[in-house]
């Protein structure tokens, strides 16, 4: 109960790459007061807030200190449906907010490639998704939160109050306090369904002009790309673009009230909709990876073989209707896929490079990483909008490029080959990523650090946050 | 719509119950003694399942105000009261109660005095009504005292003979008493005292309750297979039991 002193586990705990791997002091608070009990009971060094542990390294683990879990705060506290305002508790995951407001015609304003990510958590990383570059990332709907600051009070942060802590909370990794709450503004929308258009592009040129030619015409826009293929095809991509299906133009089974959002009175799919797996709203994974695949099943000679055929199979074609999971969340469908990689784990890495440079900077990399023999396998391509305010946040005008690269001898030197080159191009790597990255790169990369470190310093002057990846990168001093 | 009082809806059991009830679609009285929480959870519920939930502030502790607490609980729901569940436990610190009295106490009126004075006050509520169920939490602990837990366990094993009065007692009235012994449930009293084997999730627990309320069950384990590890424990005679470290 509240009088008793907060317990907390010890637990071996890792990002969604599986790497690295540490000892953390887990507090998973079941109220509101237990979290500020928590932080003030003195029984770790420092805290970091967690939610469903979808970044990928180390920038929700804190290595023999504490982790502030608050998984079980995740109510919904009230939704306006005239404007689409949800308020919510920070433990909320984009999964439940599909789960019950799709259905009444709401769907996420912004959403990143898996649904099982809390509300905090894309704050924290203000996170982006294929519609930045009409959209920009999450803290454009985000109209306010509640800051748990480390010194105990409860500080409400917009971009009209309390400003400064607004902007370096969003894409500030949790290191200014935990968000116990915000106001999200959801976007309407008339089906469950996208028309996509598919592209393909011989190579890294084809598939730039493309993009950079038509992509305001998509709410949605998203390239896989070979990163194995070298020479003349060199960056050969399936551009998939898309914009939500109006009700009206879906074929007469899917239409109805519910057009493919499931009922969730039952919490099962609605037996008269007549609609297909990919379309109704399932709350686990169907499929679970339930063990280790071995280190050789995904080497270079897999990879190449998985890219080659399907750059093959896919083929230009337009307004294919595509349901949301499959659009959005292809990988949610397997649960811990991240097991594929085996038990060595993988990295993520994902950089952004501004516009100008953007060509050249892309080349360079995927030259380098063709040639280095190191399997990519899902490498996205994609264009950015403006950057927003957040004082850390990632997304910068130009292009992004992610890779899931397996962890193997020589991995981290080879990245931070890639580190540089991204540097040279004015480019920077995506925190909630990240593993490796050193903290002069990471410096050189973030011109806002310092006004973020200010305002950390200020509003935790007892040091009481801090993560692994804090102190690698010195984000926090 | 039928409803249903939550009585220590705040976290754990209570609040899984509360939502596996609101997906039944029952409207809800939820009952603790942190009203800002239970306010929170009474919106989620709303949000979530379209159903009416009331939030208000219950103390099983202050024994003086309990009567007048449940009775401003009971009246605005009227007829539609289907039944109550009692969803109150304290685990405590086993080792500072053992020094110190007042942890003592608290571990043995939450779980015993407290719980047993709401339960008389609801009791007759219901027996007036002549219908209705009244469900209570109590656990495996109170089938057998043991080393580490035996305050906690002793006030449950009383709670579990209280309850085996009441259901003979209100069984006239057409009042239906069910008696809920879980095992260990994935909720703050046992999260972080060290790794337990078959923690059951919450949710799966308040699928469990919520079934035993539905079939009119009596006593019930949940999950089931704690009525055959209890049977086992409670086999082993007390000349070999009293030597055990467990």
């Amino acid at each position: 109960m509240t009088d008793r002193k907060p317990s907390f586990a010890p637990e071996r705990l890792s990002g969604w790459g599986r790497y690295p791997v540490e000892t953390c002091y887990v507090f998973r608070p079941e109220k509101r007061s237990e979290v500020a009990a928590t932080l003030a009971s003195g029984l770790q060094t420092s805290y970091i807030p967690r939610g469903l542990g979808r970044s990928y390294g180390d920038a929700a683990l804190n290595e023999n200190a504490g982790v502030i879990w608050p998984i079980l705060l995740n109510r919904f506290l009230s939704f306006d449906s005239a404007s689409g305002v949800l308020e919510c508790e920070s433990g909320v995951s984009l999964a439940e907010i599909i789960q019950f407001f799709l259905p009444r015609g709401w769907f996420l304003p912004v959403t990143p490639g898996t649904k099982y990510v809390t509300a905090g958590g894309a704050i924290a990383a203000d996170i982006h998704g294929k519609n930045h570059h009409r959209d920009g990332s999450f803290s454009n709907f985000v109209l306010d939160f509640r800051l748990l600051a480390p010194t105990g009070e409860v500080l409400l942060c917009s971009p009209a109050a309390h400003s400064e802590i607004f902007w370096a909370t969003v894409g500030g990794m949790g290191l200014t306090g935990v968000v116990m709450s915000a106001r999200l503004r959801l976007r309407r929308v008339d089906s469950a369904y996208v028309f996509v258009d598919f592209f393909k592009a011989a190579n890294l040129e084809d598939a730039l002009a493309t993009m950079d030619a038509s992509d305001e015409r998509y709410e949605y826009s998203v390239a896989w790309i070979d990163a194995l293929a070298t020479g003349k095809t060199m960056g050969r991509s399936v551009l998939m673009r898309g914009n939500h299906a109006p009700e009206a133009e879906l074929p007469a089974r899917l239409r109805g009230p519910q057009s493919g959002m499931q009922d969730p009175q039952s919490g099962m799919r609605n037996p008269q909709s007549g609609i297909g797996n990919d379309s109704s709203i399932p709350t686990r994974p169907q499929w679970n990876l339930f063990m280790d695949f071995p280190s050789w099943a995904l080497d270079r000679l897999t990879v190449q073989a998985f890219n080659t055929a399907y750059y093959a199979v896919h083929r230009t074609a337009s307004r294919q209707l595509v349901g949301f999971e499959k659009f959005f969340y292809p990988l949610d469908a397997i649960s811990q896929w991240n097991r594929m990689y085996g038990k060595r784990g993988f990295v993520q890495y994902q950089i952004a490079l501004p516009q100008v440079s953007g060509r050249a900077g892309l080349r360079t990399i995927l030259d380098r990483l063709a040639r280095s023999g190191r399997a990519s396998f899902l490498a996205v391509l994609k264009r950015f909008g403006d950057a927003g305010n957040g004082l850390l946040s990632f997304p910068l005008r130009g292009y992004t490029l992610a890779l899931d690269i397996p962890a193997a001898r020589g991995l981290v030197p080879f990245l931070h080959e890639l580190d540089r080159m991204t540097l040279d191009h004015g480019g920077r790597i995506y925190l909630a990523k990240d593993a490796v990255l050193r903290a002069e790169d990471f410096a050189a990369m973030y011109p806002k650090l310092e006004s973020f470190r200010a305002i950390q310093r200020k509003l935790d002057a007892q040091r009481l946050f801090s993560s692994s990846m804090a102190r690698r990168l010195r984000i926090v001093d | 719509m039928p409803t249903v009082l939550i009585l220590g809806a705040n976290a754990g059991i209570g609040r899984a119950l509360a939502a596996e009830f609101a997906l039944h679609q029952h409207d809800l009285i939820l009952a603790g003694r942190d009203l800002e929480e239970l306010q929170a959870l009474a919106a989620d519920l709303n949000l979530r399942h379209n159903v009416n939930v009331r939030a208000e502030r219950v103390d099983v502790l202050n024994f003086e105000a309990l009567e007048s607490a449940l009775a401003a609980c009971l009246a605005p729901a009227g007829d539609s009261l289907e039944g109550a569940v009692l969803c109150v436990g304290y685990l405590g610190d086993p080792e500072a109660a053992r020094k110190d009295l007042k942890e003592a106490h608290r571990i043995l009126d939450t779980n015993f005095t407290g719980s047993a004075l709401a339960l008389e006050v609801l009791a007759n509520h219901f027996e007036q009504k002549r219908k209705g169920f009244i469900c209570a939490l109590s656990s495996v602990a109170g089938d057998r005292g043991r080393q580490s837990n035996y305050l906690y366990g002793s006030a449950k094993g009383g709670l579990t003979t209280y309850l085996q009065g009441l259901r003979n007692q209100l069984y006239h009235s057409g009042v239906h008493v069910i008696t809920v012994k879980p095992g260990f449930v994935d909720t703050r009293m046992v999260y972080g005292r060290g790794k337990l084997p078959l923690v059951a999730p919450p949710e799966a627990v308040a699928r469990g309750i919520y079934h035993a309320v539905k079939s009119r069950k009596n006593v019930v384990y949940v999950p089931w297979f704690w009525r055959v590890i209890m049977f086992m424990v409670c086999l082993i005679p007390e000349e070999l039991f009293k030597k055990l470290r467990m």
